[in-house]
């Protein structure tokens, strides 16, 4: 991001109001997506210079417009005396910005997009980031994340969904669970930042909690919101302990806990806690809680595996989901010793068959069992079957620690030992 | 979205054992035609994150370090030169099935006659980030 911070900052709360604006005005949310950005890059290029306008809001809004009427006007001479006219009226006041910020969202997140079309999109037009940022965090060239976007907006226009909240029945269920996976996409990327990205990546996390933050202001009752928001905070607490300088992972049970940061932990408990008390329990909610749990425990030791075990219970009941049995199957081992875990494993070889997280987690509990051999064998084929470099680094490390003998101390680097 | 090395050697294709040097040049004008639409057809989908082909094996080195001394540089030619890469392109897609979907479309530029020379292509899945603990 190389714009002014300030303004930066006001931009990107303004961007989807502006958009609200200029797409109820023209009906045309594709052509007043470009009309807004192009506003934007203006108000990045001139507002440092010139000082801020009276209104910020309606300079965006005035420049957007003539943009778009520009367009029109090569378009069409008699649109043009229609859209002149309405350029001479004042922004309507009536419709309400948190609306129209939640709509787009909506519109950016649908499921007729894929996440990856989804995810640029919204970026674009609720986050206020250029194409050139995106491609930037995504490690893609402009022209493909051009593309990415435009072929969005194109499928969006052509699905036909109208600029409107969807209304309140199961098409909002359904719409708003799109939108918090995109948003929790969104901070994946950045949370789980490889070697050499970090910069970037770890803006996009800021930016998914940043539209979250957003969306809890504006559904504030809303107990999956919360639960969301709270379950970015709590996971983003222990970013500074995850990695080592050089980008390699730290497992929880080795973090260093005074380095999690305390203010996110103490509001995202506070966030949970209030949401859980509150209504519906929904799978985000509970994610959050078993972070929350994590992230009190003082030292590792002093975990609370059974409650834990007890939430990823009710967690993998409600969604049936194979990972979260294996996380479950981790709990009980914490909980009541490796055989416990090493039993529920057994369930999941086939739902999760040839996936590197089922030996990794069953290298764990053979080797907590005192079974070495079995450990070896199974980091080593997590590690050959990972597709991630700080992962397959750690694993290796893990099999290689348990199979070398006690006094050897630097063998020849590369070579597998026996 | 996940990233996909689509790679290329010099080993000889299924259907054409002939070198490009003894094509008909509109031949080979319509091969490097197909792969410039390719690239393009990808660009356009938000796919493609870089193609290239590499100069030929003629040109490339192998290089050992030797201890303090200099380090050992061999020249070609190589006898096990077609196993050499000769070209990548780097995807982004939504499945592993999509990379099979656009390897399939590489391996079928057209040779000679504009028969598709079915290159196998080398499908390699690029390291990414590691999973969340969330």
């Amino acid at each position: 991001m190389n714009r002014e911070p300030a303004v930066e900052d006001l931009l990107r709360e303004l961007a989807p109001q502006v958009l609200g604006v200029v797409t109820r005005r023209f009906g045309d949310f594709a052509a007043a997506e470009d009309a807004v950005q192009e506003a934007l890059l203006a108000a990045a290029l001139y507002w440092p210079r010139d000082g801020l306008p009276d209104s910020p809001r309606g300079w965006l809004i005035q420049t957007a417009m003539r943009r778009q009427t520009d367009q029109f006007r090569s378009e069409l001479a008699r649109r043009r005396r229609e859209q002149a006219a309405a350029l001479r009226e004042p922004p309507a006041a009536d419709v309400t910005d948190h609306d129209d910020t939640l709509i787009l969202l909506f519109l950016c997140c649908h499921p007729a997009l894929t996440p990856a079309s989804a995810i640029a999109l919204t970026l674009r037009a609720v986050g206020g980031l250029t194409t050139a940022e995106i491609a930037n965090a995504f490690l893609v060239p402009e022209a493909t994340m051009a593309q990415r976007i435009s072929r969005a907006k194109q499928r969006i226009k052509n699905s036909g969904v109208p600029f409107r909240r969807p209304a309140a029945d199961g098409e909002w269920q359904q719409r708003r669970r799109s939108v918090l996976h995109v948003l929790y996409l969104i901070f994946n990327e950045g949370y789980a930042s490889s070697v050499g990205r970090e910069l970037h990546r770890v803006e996009l996390s800021g930016e998914a909690i940043r539209l979250a933050r957003m969306v809890h202001r504006m559904l504030p009752e809303d107990g999956e919101v919360a639960g969301l928001l709270a379950l970015m905070l709590l996971t983003d607490a222990r970013r500074p302990a995850r990695t080592t300088s050089d980008g390699e992972l730290i497992p929880l049970a080795e973090q260093d806990r005074a380095r999690w940061d305390q203010r996110l932990i103490a509001e995202g408990v506070a966030l949970i806690a209030a949401a859980m008390t509150a209504g519906a329990v929904g799978e985000y909610q509970l994610q959050a809680a078993i972070a929350a749990l994590h992230d009190q425990a003082a030292r590792v030791e002093d975990t609370d595996w059974p409650q834990i075990l007890a939430l990823y219970g009710m967690l993998e009941r409600m969604t049936g989901n194979p990972m979260v049995a294996l996380n479950r199957a981790i709990a009980a081992a914490m909980a009541n010793g490796p055989a416990a875990g090493l039993t529920l494993l057994e369930a999941l070889d086939e739902p999760l068959a040839g996936h590197y997280r089922l030996d990794a987690v069953r290298a764990h509990l053979f080797e907590m069992a005192g079974d070495t051999r079995a450990a070896v064998a199974h980091y080593r084929a997590a590690a050959s079957r990972t597709t991630s470099v700080p992962e397959q680094h750690y694993l290796t490390i893990q099999a290689a620690r348990l199979s070398a003998p006690a006094q050897r101390p630097n063998g020849p680097p590369g070579q597998p030992s026996v | 979205m996940t990233r996909f090395m689509l790679l290329q050697n010099y080993a000889e294709f299924e259907g054409c054992p002939v070198p490009m040097s003894s094509w008909a040049p509109a031949d080979i004008k319509a091969h490097i035609d197909f792969q410039h639409a390719l690239n393009a057809e990808l660009t356009d989908s938000g796919e493609l994150i870089d193609a290239q082909g590499l100069a030929g094996p003629e040109l490339a080195r192998f290089v050992t370090f030797a201890g303090s001394g200099a380090p050992v540089v061999t020249d070609g030619p190589f006898p096990e030169s077609k196993e050499l890469l000769a070209g990548y392109r780097m995807i982004d897609v939504d499945s592993a099935a999509r990379a099979i979907e656009i390897a399939a479309q590489v391996s079928a530029a057209p040779g000679p006659g504009g028969v598709p020379i079915q290159q196998p292509i080398e499908v390699r899945e690029v390291m990414g980030a590691p999973s969340t603990d969330l």
